[in-house]
């Protein structure tokens, strides 16, 4: 096959403008308007790339998203984009093009000898070579069975993991890039009455008749040219009318645009390519857009694809679709060859037949019926047309040195099935075996499905509600009929099952036509070129008992490459029903899923990535933190500071430092991301008795409690402080990861179960900075602080004494809360003061040994005292598990309380909180490592470590976890830590959780 | 993608919404007996067609809902404020 660029027909249409790009590097020049694939055939490339599994040669087959060869990978570096199809890509300046899955080159490939193999690499090899038993019967991870390959051939997986990096190699299309996408994309939401999908003649004539009903109207397409079918005929006049029609209405038109998925209540994926040509002057303009697109109804004038079907080496370049010859003849003026071969079974091929003829060329149509239409046969009469009919193709075969199609055997209908006779040489073989309307978008959505006999083809009619279909997607052929058709459902005048009178639309029905089997030809017929599965794997299938369509596409991978079957799914199911003897309606189809033609990950991640993946939540000390040497860590959404390094510190150093100043004098953390609540109204006292397990209904003003929140299956939620401000508010704290949780299960409580409190709750986790002061001098810092000393006193602010202060003339709230141990307040400050009040209390704790602590420090003291918290409380944890079982009380009924009384949740052997030593002090271990009584390390463990420090106050590593029935019941056993990850194995004592200052003098001084 | 109306809001994506529960559990009062709260925490029915289910309108005007929607087909039926008097009152300032 080699193409031929003809002059324009007519002087009206624009000068051409020459563009060049480059082939595997090298120049060449093309028409601006081409797609890859025209450029190429114009260049007289006929040799796209080679196949997935065997290597094979590939050309253009197609000239839409249907195409199954000629895939290529554009750009280079960061820019490289693997696997996109020629036959869509719009040709821009300079772009690079290259071939894929060949080396060295995509004429001479190392890799086609694969293709000799073929037979042993059909359907289900790597099943049944890598996994499965060995020979001996032994299983696949057996280590005694190790051999050397390949001498251990077929024994499952170790092999695998052996010849995995080579098949990976072999196998397979282009190669992405390593680098990240330098690209920007973005996320839009548009909103839209009607959606026309798709602007051939019937997407164009019911965009323009629901715009005339007054509807807001967004038409888009997927070509980079508006127009579909259009763009393949010769006579341009109806064309030029419809256009100059749609321009006059209020119609949004989006090219480059692709409806990849239909999602429920009519909402449409959309992802827009932003022209390269606008790009390259306006760089800042995003890649590609991706809209969420809302409508109140879609309609789907998305087209029919047409069909090939198999016959023996139907992959050869140089074969195509009927219709894509007619395509690059019209559109892009190229014609595809100069002795062509037509093989179809249907009337559409004819017309291009006669066009292909009118320019230039010899042609030859087999036609698989025996008898055609009157018209037709006049139509042909008198021209370089020659018509065999009752015949079809039982072979291609090649050229000695070139492996593009060059001579065809010719399959005679008999009596008794089809016979192999004579042969014809060609340059070009254009195959038309049917039509198969684009019915995915309305699959997606799950709408019926069914099998026409008459015209051998899936169709959909939509959900009659939101989904319709126009033109030919829904089976109708007839440009008269389609428009008809276009008119009635963007005008709603009748119902769309009334359609059903003009699908079709042929003089002679077609034959239906999915593959020539000749006895005595032999070789690979291919159903899906793309992931190279023939006739024959589909018959294997059959014959290994896939035979469910679901079955038979994981087995084969029929469908499953980057065309998803477009062209060969139909067949593939066809030889399936023919394998079982049943009809194809019988067989079904497996339901399409989104996206219809393969986007880039970049449009749908959009904006959001690297620090914009997740919103990012800053405390109001977060850049005053920063500016104290500060390093953050990630908690949840939250960045907190984790630690406060000194020059040369490393984080162990720091948090043992700043835990240690913060315990011998004073030391100051920022804990504003704890959850903050407020709770208001007459009944919030109640509410509160019934949330938490100990009584609040006796919380004097100005008192503060720690409360525990049980879920209702008993489990422990949540804790923190309440503090009562007044007598009907109260300020609750959350811990940081469960802040929203416990607001919205507030919220629940208040509006489904008891909407008779009155109560409110607000949020004010934001509005108030949070910090805490701890050490022996935390006092003596905040009587150089307060406005008024007095407030502050061991009298007047007692342990769990709460009050509002001034601090320089702000008002803020000093609770005498400790969650490290030792004397300790927490400070809330008015956000907005934050970083001022912050600055001055800073200023002032300089008279004293002081420090700033991260989380870290916080953590080693919270563990060292026994405290847990997320690690402890994960969901799993009764209230008596981590000890705190006295503050369940017995005299109320709470949230959780009844069923925290089940069977399995009163168990006295269920793990329980401890605190556990290394017996040789200088030993270091991890979270998560399992604790067992020594000699009985196999099996489910006796507990378990959450949470690991160096405790400088006792000068060892600490941890706390869980041990069946706690301290008590292993008082007397030798436990052994093991880690088996890490390798690190040790004795260890279990002790009380309360490992520093279990009497808790120092908070109370 | 289903869209819910919020009775304040409007309708919205549904990824402004989170997800509750069964809406049709009578929960027992706090001091109901162990086996009755099993049967409310535990139990539920797995319905093929319609129910009612509770959701948030989180980021929105965080109103519990009580939405009727089909699980089979996302259809919503209607959306009403879980807490009964402030259903009363919009339907009264309607």
């Amino acid at each position: 096959m080699t193409a031929t660029r003809l002059p324009r027909q007519s002087s009206l249409d624009k000068q051409d403008e020459t563009i060049s790009f480059f082939w595997n590097n090298k120049k060449l020049n093309a028409r601006k308007g081409d797609s890859i694939s025209a450029a190429l055939l114009a260049n007289k490339y006929q040799i796209i790339g080679r196949s997935f599994k065997y290597h094979r040669a590939r050309g253009v087959t197609s000239a839409g998203v249907e195409e199954a060869g000629a895939l290529v990978t554009t750009g280079k570096g960061a820019y490289t984009e693997p696997n996109v199809r020629a036959s869509t890509t719009e040709l821009s300046e300079g772009l690079f093009v290259y071939s894929q899955n060949a080396w060295p080159s995509v004429r001479f490939d190392i890799g086609s000898i694969l293709n000799l193999f073929g037979r042993f690499f059909a359907a289900g090899f790597y099943y049944k070579t890598f996994m499965g038993k060995t020979f001996t019967g032994k299983t696949l991870r057996d280590k005694t069975f190790r051999g050397i390959p390949p001498l251990e051939w077929g024994r499952g997986t170790g092999i695998w993991m052996f010849f995995e990096k080579f098949i990976r190699k072999a196998a397979g299309l282009g190669t992405a890039s390593r680098q990240a996408d330098p690209d920007s994309y973005e996320h839009l939401h548009t909103h839209t009455d009607i959606l026309v999908i798709g602007s051939g003649p019937a997407g164009i004539q019911s965009a323009i008749q629901a715009a005339q009903t007054g509807k807001e109207v967004l038409l888009v397409e997927q070509d980079y040219a508006i127009g579909g079918t259009y763009l393949s005929w010769p006579d341009k006049s109806e064309f030029k009318t419809q256009i100059s029609k749609l321009n006059k209405q209020n119609i949004t038109i989006l090219t480059r645009t692709t409806a990849f998925g239909l999602y429920d209540d009519t909402t449409i994926g959309l992802v827009e390519i932003i022209c390269p040509e606008e790009r390259a002057q306006k760089p800042l303009k995003p890649r590609q857009r991706f809209h969420i697109c809302r409508a109140e109804s879609v309609i789907l004038a998305t087209g029919a694809l047409e069909r090939n079907y198999a016959f023996v080496n139907n992959d050869l370049p140089g074969i195509m679709t009927v219709s894509s010859a007619r395509t690059y003849l019209n559109r892009y003026q190229l014609l595809v060859g100069s002795n062509i071969m037509i093989s179809t079974n249907n009337d559409s091929a004819y017309e291009a037949g006669l066009e292909l003829e009118q320019a230039g060329a010899t042609v030859t149509i087999l036609e698989s019926r025996e008898q055609i239409g009157e018209l037709l046969l006049q139509q042909i009469s008198g021209r370089r047309i020659n018509l065999y009919l009752g015949s079809a193709v039982a072979k291609a075969n090649h050229g000695v040195f070139s492996p593009c199609v060059k001579q065809i055997v010719i399959a005679q209908k008999t009596s008794d099935g089809w016979r192999q006779s004579g042969s014809l040489s060609c340059d070009c073989l254009l195959i038309s075996a049917g039509w198969s309307p684009v019915i995915h978008l309305a699959s997606h959505q799950g709408c019926p499905i069914e099998w026409n006999k008459e015209n051998a083809c899936f169709i959909s009619s939509g959900d009659d509600k939101s989904i319709f279909f126009a033109g030919s997607a829904a089976g109708i052929w007839q440009f008269e009929d389609c428009i008809q058709s276009a008119t009635q459902v963007a005008r709603k005048t009748k119902k769309a099952q009334k359609q059903s009178s003009i699908i079709g639309g042929w003089h002679t029905d077609i034959e239906p036509l999915y593959e020539i089997c000749v006895p005595a030809i032999k070789g690979k017929a291919f159903i899906d070129p793309q992931h190279d599965v023939t006739a024959s794997d589909v018959r294997l299938a059959h014959q290994e008992g896939f035979i469910s369509v679901e079955h038979l596409k994981r087995y084969t991978t029929l469908g499953m490459a980057t065309d998803q079957g477009k062209m060969g799914n139909i067949i593939g199911l066809a030889l399936m029903a023919d394998a079982l003897n049943r009809p194809i309606s019988d067989v079904g189809v497996t339901r399409f899923r989104p996206p219809y033609t393969s986007i880039s990950l970049g449009a749908l991640a959009g904006a959001h990535r690297q620090s914009h993946f997740k919103p990012i939540r800053r405390t109001p000390f977060h850049n005053w933190s920063l500016a104290n040497n500060g390093v953050m860590i990630d908690a949840g959404l939250w960045h907190r500071p984790w630690y406060y390094p000194k020059q040369g510190e490393n984080l162990q150093d720091a948090y043992i430092r700043e835990a240690t100043i913060t315990r011998r004098s004073l030391g100051i953390c920022d804990v504003s991301s704890l959850g903050k609540i407020m709770i208001q109204g007459p009944d919030s006292t109640i509410f509160l008795n019934r949330i938490y397990t100990n009584p609040f209904a006796k919380l004097a003003v100005g008192k503060a409690r720690y409360g525990i929140i049980l879920r209702e299956d008993g489990m422990v939620f949540d804790d923190g402080t309440t503090w009562r401000l007044s007598e009907n508010s109260y300020l609750m704290t959350t811990t940081t990861n469960h802040a929203a949780a416990v607001m919205a299960r507030l919220e629940e409580l208040l509006q489904t179960r008891w909407p008779e409190l009155r109560v409110h709750v607000t949020s004010i986790t934001d509005q108030w900075a949070g910090c805490a002061i701890a050490g022996p001098n935390s006092r003596n810092l905040l009587s150089e602080i307060v406005d008024d000393p007095s407030e502050i006193s061991n009298e007047t602010l007692p342990f769990m004494g709460v009050k509002q202060v001034l601090l320089q003339t702000i008002p803020c709230y000093i609770a005498r809360i400790s969650f490290s141990g030792e004397r300790a307040f927490e400070v809330y400050i008015p956000s907005d003061y934050s970083h001022a009040i912050m600055q001055f209390i800073w200023n002032k704790a300089q008279k004293f040994e002081s420090c700033l602590y991260g989380l870290e420090a916080l953590g080693t003291m919270r563990i060292e005292k026994g405290h847990v918290t997320g690690a402890e409380i994960d969901g799993r944890v009764t209230i008596e598990d981590i000890g705190l079982g006295k503050m369940a009380s017995q005299n109320k009924d709470f949230v959780g309380s009844a069923l925290r009384n089940r069977e399995m949740l009163t168990s006295p052997n269920r793990p329980q909180l401890v605190g556990i030593f290394p017996k040789d002090k200088h030993k270091k271990f991890s979270a998560g490592a399992l604790l067992n009584e020594a000699g009985k390390t196999k099996g489910h463990p006796l507990g378990w470590i959450t949470a690991v420090t160096h405790s400088p106050a006792l000068g060892h590593w600490i941890a706390l976890g869980f041990i069946e029935g706690g301290l008590t019941a292993v008082e007397d056993k030798h436990i052994v830590l093991s880690d088996e990850l890490r390798s690190n194995f040790l004795d260890v004592e279990i002790v009380s959780p309360h490992m520093y200052d279990p009497e808790g003098t120092r908070l109370h001084g | 993608m289903i869209q819910i109306s919020c009775p304040f809001c409007g309708k919205r994506d549904h990824s402004e919404f989170s997800y509750g529960g069964d809406g049709q559990i009578n929960y027992p009062s706090l001091d109901a007996a162990q086996e009755t709260w099993h049967d409310a925490v535990f139990l539920r029915e797995n319905i093929y067609g319609r129910q009612i289910e509770t959701w948030q309108h989180l980021y929105g005007c965080r109103s519990w809902l009580l939405v009727e929607r089909d699980t089979r087909t996302h259809e919503i039926f209607s959306v009403k404020l879980a807490h009964a008097d402030w259903q009363k009152m919009m339907a009264e300032n309607r």
